[in-house]
């Protein structure tokens, strides 16, 4: 299961998303955060949701893996649409079977509110499947840049963010090689009866937690052998470069804001 | 060639107040554009000697002293930036997210301008032979190729020293030598002075000079050839002899004439050709 | 216990852009009681085999034969614990997997896990400290307070007290000093010889193969390249350099010895005793 998720995953590939400056990218999730909130009836949420998926097809990476990635995702949205059907009694009822009664507005508000959830984790997907780590990191390092006079550790944040980035493969081959060595000791994690499964997260826990704290204590040593002694007086490898795409990618955002502004009721 | 660069004197470190000794009294000379190797058994002290050297951990007892600087805590930056150590585990020093990134971690700690940054961080993948994985992350690299990229790390910061703690323990046969391999090109080409530690006594046969720690204490210093002639000694020091020293004692057992206890496999085929075409 | 391998292919992260095919066509037969050495550089797919010997990963395509059961990529498979108990596996640093309070506890894990009981855990835990050349005393302290060396002989003890008819090692001497490593080699000899224990070692030593194996499978890009005796693989040292592999120091140096004198050894020696009784002829028949 661990091997499909795509959370935190970055899949390279030469595409218009990919090639955007990270920043703009950010700005854009940000955004889109806000604007998702604009739309109340069938056609502004039509709007989004051709917006988002137009995204997705201008990033290139295979629809099958990011839905197939989203699976967990869709559970949870599946349980929010139920809470809003079971729980909203507005409107004519629309459904009735026995004590079981579908009003209007909980299909309604489940269909919008699970569709809003779904386009919000589709839009971050796609930031993190075409933005290198690193350069997420690197544009939230820019985009803060102002809160430093405001004795806000913006490097320290960015770096611990940089060098967690960094670690999550890492962290989750020791997960896999633990819980293999753990199963071969005889613990079940995926049958036998629920207690003894939640059991099972014992071994595997301590010996992550054990391995990740020497990890981290040899990557500090590493980096201070290296020199390594906060923010101040440090230079930067990596430069980040806004172009014509990424400004006329906000102003695609800024039209389907103005439309949803204008459609919705 | 007998510069002294590195002192140490009467050093002793504990980790802990109740602890035992990690280092107790150990004195040598580190000396300028040699390969000095340190060998002992598990726990004998050589990774806390390497974070002494470095002033990640400071002595309790002892001084040392880096090309006329005295380690302490002011001085312990300009320190650093002559000696860079590679660590073990190719995993745990790799900070950066791509292959370059992690080469410029050092260089942006220093406040090297970007211009620089860009040429020195090159030129250093070059001469690890790493310049086709820029853009690689680590964990799409071997080990052997991610401890050419933290050697490479070091390199950019042009230190006159280097320190391999095991650097090449976790990594296959071949990864190990185009580790060591490239060590020996650098040293030749920008004369710096190596310092390795190992439990490769292959390897340590190939150094100028060699340190034994035994429980914290220096147990024998010298050449490979004086190492080496302690012979069962060295077992019981939790290390092993090296095969071509083995074949030789065996072959005087039987009576071949074999002058002394060979440490390369080319010198005592080389002797076994010519005594024998003297016969 | 057999196992078999027949045509085993494995694909991590099958339907993934990052899928990736590990290993392709891989038969080995490991009859009960074999000595098996797999070598092979980097990437080219020991461990992945390896962990089809438990049934911790399943073909996509072949199957693995583990004494009466088969597995292969359609069944959805039960009852794999039986397997794992009596085929262990000792993981490359297998000292991360310690977990438990006491030493003891962590060694009894293995065997209760398996069903047996807390006494018979024990006695195990008591024998197997002993097999690996610790002291009993050490069974009371935490596993995190020892040094490294004797973190990797309790995680061994722990894989030996499940009292397995197979063992499977990977890589198991990794970083330790040379004495540590040789005591941790010949102790795994001799219970492959005392108990007929089945005997799978990943090894980058060559020297290693060729002391303890029976036999040696020589791993390239995923495939079996060949299988055969130590004499068969390493009486022919060039192919195995060509491939990136070593040979034995021995064997080197009788390569050499051969490459300067001009002729060659009556037959390939794997042992330093080997090549010394074969020394006085070879030098000889220089001299005639
Ligand atoms: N961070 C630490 N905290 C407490 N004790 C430590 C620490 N690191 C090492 N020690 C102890 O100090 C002693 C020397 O350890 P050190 O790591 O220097 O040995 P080593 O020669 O490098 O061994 P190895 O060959 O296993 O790497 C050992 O007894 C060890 O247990
Ligand atoms: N969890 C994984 N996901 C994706 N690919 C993997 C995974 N584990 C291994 N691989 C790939 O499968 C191939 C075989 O790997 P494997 O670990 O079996 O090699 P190995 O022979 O054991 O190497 P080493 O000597 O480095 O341990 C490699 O190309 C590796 O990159
Ligand atoms: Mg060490
Ligand atoms: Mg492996």
């Amino acid at each position: 299961m661990m091997e499909k998720m795509i959370f935190g995953r970055y899949v390279p590939a030469d595409s218009v998303i990919h090639r955007m400056d990270p920043r703009s990218k950010l700005i854009i999730v940000l955004l889109f955060v806000c604007v998702v909130f604009i739309a109340n009836n069938a056609i502004t949420y039509g709007a989004l949701v051709v917006y988002t998926l137009l995204m997705l097809a201008m990033s290139k990476v295979p629809m099958r893996f990011v839905f197939g990635g989203l699976k967990l995702v869709f559970i949870l949205i599946i349980f929010t649409f139920l809470m809003h059907i079971f729980l909203t009694r507005e409107g004519p009822i629309i459904f009735e079977l026995g004590w079981f009664k579908v009003y209007e507005e909980g299909l309604r508000q489940g269909i919008f509110i699970s569709l809003r959830f779904f386009l919000l984790i589709l839009i971050t997907s796609i930031l993190t499947l075409t933005t290198a780590p690193i350069a997420i990191t690197d544009g939230l390092e820019s985009l803060l840049g102002p809160l430093k006079k405001l004795k806000f550790p913006v490097h320290e944040l960015a770096l611990m963010m940089s060098i967690a980035l960094r670690f999550i493969p890492t962290l989750m081959e020791e997960t896999d090689k633990i819980m293999k060595a753990q199963s071969a000791r005889g613990v079940e994690f995926s049958s036998g009866p629920v207690k003894d499964r939640v059991m099972a997260i014992i071994p595997l826990l301590i010996p992550l937690f054990v391995s990740s704290f020497k990890r981290a204590e040899e990557l500090a040593t590493a980096m201070e052998a290296r020199g390594y002694r906060g923010g101040d007086g440090r230079t930067r490898y990596r430069k980040l470069v806004w172009s014509g795409i990424d400004t006329l990618m906000l102003l695609l955002l800024l039209a389907l804001t103005i439309l949803l502004i204008i459609f919705r009721t | 060639m007998k510069n002294s660069l590195v002192q140490i004197r009467n050093l002793s470190f504990k980790y802990d107040e109740n602890a035992d000794y990690a280092l107790k009294d150990v004195t040598f000379d580190i000396y300028e554009g040699e390969w000095l190797a340190i060998v002992g058994h598990n726990g004998s002290g050589k990774s806390t000697m390497a974070k002494l050297l470095n002033g990640l951990n400071f002595p309790k007892e002892g001084s040392i002293t880096v090309d006329g600087l005295l380690l302490s805590e002011e001085t312990v930056w300009d320190i650093r930036d002559k000696i860079g150590m590679v660590f073990q585990n190719p995993d745990n020093q790799f900070v950066g997210t791509t292959v370059q990134d992690d080469v410029a971690f050092g260089l942006e700690n220093h406040g090297i301008e970007r211009e620089e940054m860009i040429k020195r961080v090159h030129n250093a993948l070059e001469s690890v032979k790493m310049e086709q994985f820029l853009d690689q992350e680590p964990h799409h690299l071997s080990g052997g190729q991610k401890q050419r990229v933290a050697i490479a790390g070091v390199l950019a910061l042009r230190p006159n020293i280097i320190v391999l703690d095991e650097a090449t323990s976790m990594l296959d046969p071949r990864g190990r030598e185009e580790v060591l391999e490239t060590i020996r090109q650098l040293k030749a080409s920008q004369e710096m002075t190596v310092i390795s530690i190992t439990h490769d006594l292959e390897e340590a046969a190939k150094a100028d000079r060699m340190i034994v720690m035994n429980k914290g204490q220096l147990y024998r210093e010298g050449s490979p050839e004086d190492i080496f002639q302690l012979d069962e000694e060295l077992i019981s020091l939790g290390l092993d002899i090296p095969f071509p020293v083995k074949m030789s004692k065996m072959l005087k057992g039987l009576n071949i004439p074999v002058s002394k206890h060979h440490l390369s496999e080319e010198e005592l085929v080389e002797e076994l050709w010519t005594s024998h075409l003297k016969m | 216990m057999d196992i078999s391998l027949k045509n085993v292919e494995y694909r991590y992260q099958v339907n993934t852009p990052f899928e990736r095919l590990a290993i392709q066509d891989v038969s080995i037969d490991i009859p009960s009681g074999t000595f098996l050495a797999l070598i092979g550089h980097t990437g080219s797919g020991k461990s992945t085999v390896l962990q089809h010997l438990n049934a911790l990963l399943k073909p996509t395509a072949g199957e693995v034969v583990i004494g009466e059961r088969t597995i292969t990529s359609e069944k959805k498979q039960k009852g794999l614990k039986a397997i794992r108990q009596k085929v262990a596996i000792v993981f490359q640093f297998p000292e991360h997997q310690l977990f438990e309070e006491t030493v003891e506890k962590d060694i009894c894990f293995g065997p209760m896990n398996f069903g047996v009981n807390e006494g018979e855990a024990k006695r195990r835990a008591h024998e197997a400290i002993k097999q690996v050349g610790l002291d009993e005393s050490i069974l009371q302290k935490s596993p995190f307070d020892l040094s490294g060396g004797q973190m990797r002989r309790v995680a061994i003890a722990g894989v030996l007290a499940m009292h397995p008819d197979v063992i499977v090692l990977d890589e198991p001497t990794a970083g330790l000093d040379p004495r540590g490593r040789k005591e941790i080699m010949d102790m795994f000899y001799q219970l492959h010889k005392e108990r007929n224990l089945s005997t799978i070692l990943v090894t980058h030593s060559m020297e290693d193969a060729s002391r303890y194996a029976d036999k040696i499978a020589i791993m390239h890009k995923g495939e079996v390249y060949k299988v055969g005796t130590p004499l068969d693989i390493f009486s022919d040292p060039e192919q195995l350099i060509k491939m990136g592999l070593d040979v034995p120091e021995v064997v080197k140096f009788q390569q050499k010895l051969e490459k300067t004198f001009g002729y060659k050894f009556a037959k390939t020696c794997l042992t330093i005793e080997e090549i010394s009784q074969e020394m006085p002829r070879f030098l000889k028949r220089g001299e005639a």
